[in-house]
């Protein structure tokens, strides 16, 4: 592989990025000044008087016409300042980046158990597709796809933390704290973020697996004498990679979307708590600010998937 | 006639469908003697494929009953054999080509890593010798610059040069027997030919026998000695192939070869079998040609057998064998 041609490939990439974001940019401060109330009102508090929440208002430049605003903030954003938060009274980098870890370990974690069960689950179910095992597999899909997180989450909650005692109720121990009190405040959300993505990709595998299983190649190979597990293992499975790479930036950014709520439940210190303290205060800059470092993150994702492609299709070259 | 190398005596075969079981091979027997070439000739859905398949045990295993009768090969019943000891006849002994050479591979692995497969499997070779090997098998089959070749992937060549690649697969472990189920049918024209003089090459070379099956009486022509028509499931006729060309006995035939293009006859239309063959799950009394059958008679009601007809001839038509 060229690797010149790949590094203009990802500074391509990137260059087609901008604009994305530029958009993206453009909606979430839309919605978030479509929200009622703004955080004037969420600051001086619903007692205050109409001159008190003006005032506010004018500090913090809420009185401009809204372009302006619009304008102003982008403007900053192009100079890499994603600017101050409003009510947590420090800077929406460090903010974001004190939270960081938490989300990051919780979607790793989620993540290191989605893609073997997942991809396991789903070439059993492909191998003995139409028996009961098949059903079974997909029965457990199922319920992975539909249960909601946060209902499951509370029901592991009462059964796990309440009832056995096996693993802390809620909150978060860094991993500087010993790594098994990390793991162990990790684990019962991150299996539970996790149901979801096995589920899925469980089934994105198993149609996979049996197209790749149809394939006259298949055929050739146990024409040559070679046994079951080879031709699953060697043969097929390969090929099933190429469609489970193509959903892999969708899995990833599902458990982040995931993550926001699982966060909640299990009263994680992460960035999508964080998130949801902004919109309730209505922290402009915050959700905004945090939401964009989101979109970039998705892009990398996305590019980091393409050159993931270029290792398991060998008819995938950029350049 | 020496040994047969292999024989196949009263197989059939029926799959599973929405609309109940067919039959897909009817108490098929064969015969192929060491280094002969034999033809199979029909039209799709003649079962000649899935009599080819068989053989190797490569049916799909979810929807075939499976096929009885007894094919034997160096005094076993491949039928009877377990998928441990099939395995190892498949490949070494028995080899296989397919009709699409650009699906039979497989696109992820480097065509070193293809067809060495066979030979560490079966020959025990390490990585260094088998791609040594397999350089040499690509210069076999007449693939230029092999040593460059050899590591590239699939999608890398063209539909003739893939085909190439599936037959160095196939005779890696110079195999005793080779199965080509339509080898030239996916390939233009020239492409064709030269696959077809390639396979006769090695069948020399190399005195393996051939099993060649196509729905070409072109083909068959230039590549087999003997011959054998499906119709509907069933073998119709057996014959040297001059004999069949020049004299053919079952009516099938007779329409098969009517309507293969002459370069020195001038006509508006070529001849064809009026109908088609018929939907393998409706039960038909007697002959299954007798629908489309133009010399069809009150014996043929009473289903027909494939009685002897002259020198290594066979025929399944009751008014063509009438004394």
């Amino acid at each position: 592989m060229a690797s010149t041609a790949m590094y203009k490939t990802i500074l391509t990439r990137l260059a087609q990025a901008v604009p994305v974001l530029l958009i993206f940019a453009i909606l979430v401060f839309t919605l978030m000044h479509l929200l009622p109330g703004d955080p004037a009102v969420a600051i001086a508090g619903t007692d205050a008087s109409r001159e008190a929440i003006d005032k506010i208002r004018e500090q913090l430049g809420l009185n401009r016409p809204i372009l302006v605003q619009l304008l102003s903030w982008l403007a900053q954003i192009a100079q890499g300042d994603f600017g101050r938060s409003i009510v947590l009274n420090q800077s929406v980098v460090s903010a974001v980046a004190e939270r960081l870890p938490v989300t990051l370990s919780l979607s790793m974690l989620s993540l290191m158990i989605t893609l073997p069960v997942g991809i396991l689950l789903g070439v059993i179910a492909a191998y003995w597709r139409n028996t009961w095992i098949d059903s079974a597999v997909m029965l457990i899909a199922l319920l992975g796809v539909s249960l909601p997180g946060f209902w499951v989450g509370i029901l592991s909650v009462l059964l796990f933390s309440v009832h056995l005692g096996w693993f802390p109720p809620s909150g978060y121990v860094p991993i500087g704290q010993g790594v098994w009190p990390w793991l162990a405040s990790l684990i019962q959300p991150a299996v539970v973020l996790a149901l979801f993505q096995i589920g899925f990709l469980a089934r994105i595998t198993r149609s996979a697996m049996l197209d790749v299983m149809d394939q006259d190649f298949i055929r050739t190979a146990r024409a040559k004498g070679v046994d079951e597990w080879h031709t699953i293992a060697k043969h097929a499975f390969r090929n099933t990679l190429i469609p489970v790479v193509t959903v892999l930036g969708i899995t990833v950014s599902l458990l982040i979307g995931g993550a926001v709520v699982i966060e909640q439940v299990f009263a994680l210190p992460g960035i999508g708590r964080l998130i949801v303290q902004g919109i309730l205060a209505r922290d402009y800059p915050l959700v905004q600010g945090t939401m964009l470092l989101f979109g970039f993150a998705f892009v990398l994702i996305n590019i980091l998937v393409d050159i993931i492609y270029t290792f398991v299709d060998p008819r995938v070259r950029y350049g | 006639m020496t040994t047969p190398l292999l024989e196949v005596s009263d197989l059939t075969v029926r799959f599973r469908t929405d609309t109940g079981w067919m039959t897909a091979v009817d108490k098929v027997s064969l015969q192929i003697a060491p280094g002969e070439a034999l033809g199979i000739v029909g039209e799709s859905g003649s079962g000649k494929s899935v009599t080819a398949l068989s053989i190797l045990r490569l049916h799909a295993m979810a929807t075939t009953r499976l096929p009885t009768g007894r094919i034997m090969w160096g005094g076993r019943d491949l039928l009877g054999l377990s998928m441990r000891d099939m395995r190892a006849i498949r490949g070494r002994d028995i080899a296989m080509i397919f009709q699409d050479p650009m699906s039979s591979l497989n696109p992820v692995l480097t065509i070193a890593d293809q067809i060495g497969e066979t030979l560490r499997l079966h020959q025990g070779l390490d990585a260094a010798a088998s791609r040594r090997r397999a350089i040499e098998l690509l210069d076999l089959v007449r693939i230029p610059d092999a040593a460059r070749r050899v590591d590239e992937y699939p999608h890398r060549l063209s539909g003739g040069m893939r085909q190439r690649v599936m037959i160095a697969i196939a005779i890696a472990c110079r195999p005793k027997l080779l199965i080509a189920d339509e080898p030239t049918t996916a390939l233009d024209v020239t492409i064709q030919a030269q696959i077809l003089d390639l396979l006769r090459d090695l069948q020399a070379e190399l005195g393996m026998s051939v099993i060649l099956i196509t729905h070409d009486m072109g083909v068959i022509a230039e590549f087999a000695r003997r011959v054998m028509v499906m119709y509907a499931g069933r073998v119709v006729e057996a014959a040297p192939v001059g004999g069949l060309f020049t004299a053919p006995l079952h009516p099938y035939t007779e329409g098969l070869l009517a309507s293969i293009p002459k370069l020195d006859v001038d006509v508006r239309r070529l001849p064809s079998i009026p109908g088609s063959i018929p939907d393998p799950t409706m039960v038909i009394q007697g002959c299954r040609f007798g629908p489309r059958c133009p010399i069809i008679e009150a014996g043929c009601r009473q289903d027909p057998m494939l009685l002897p007809a002259g020198l290594e001839r066979e025929v399944r038509c009751p008014p063509r064998i009438a004394p």
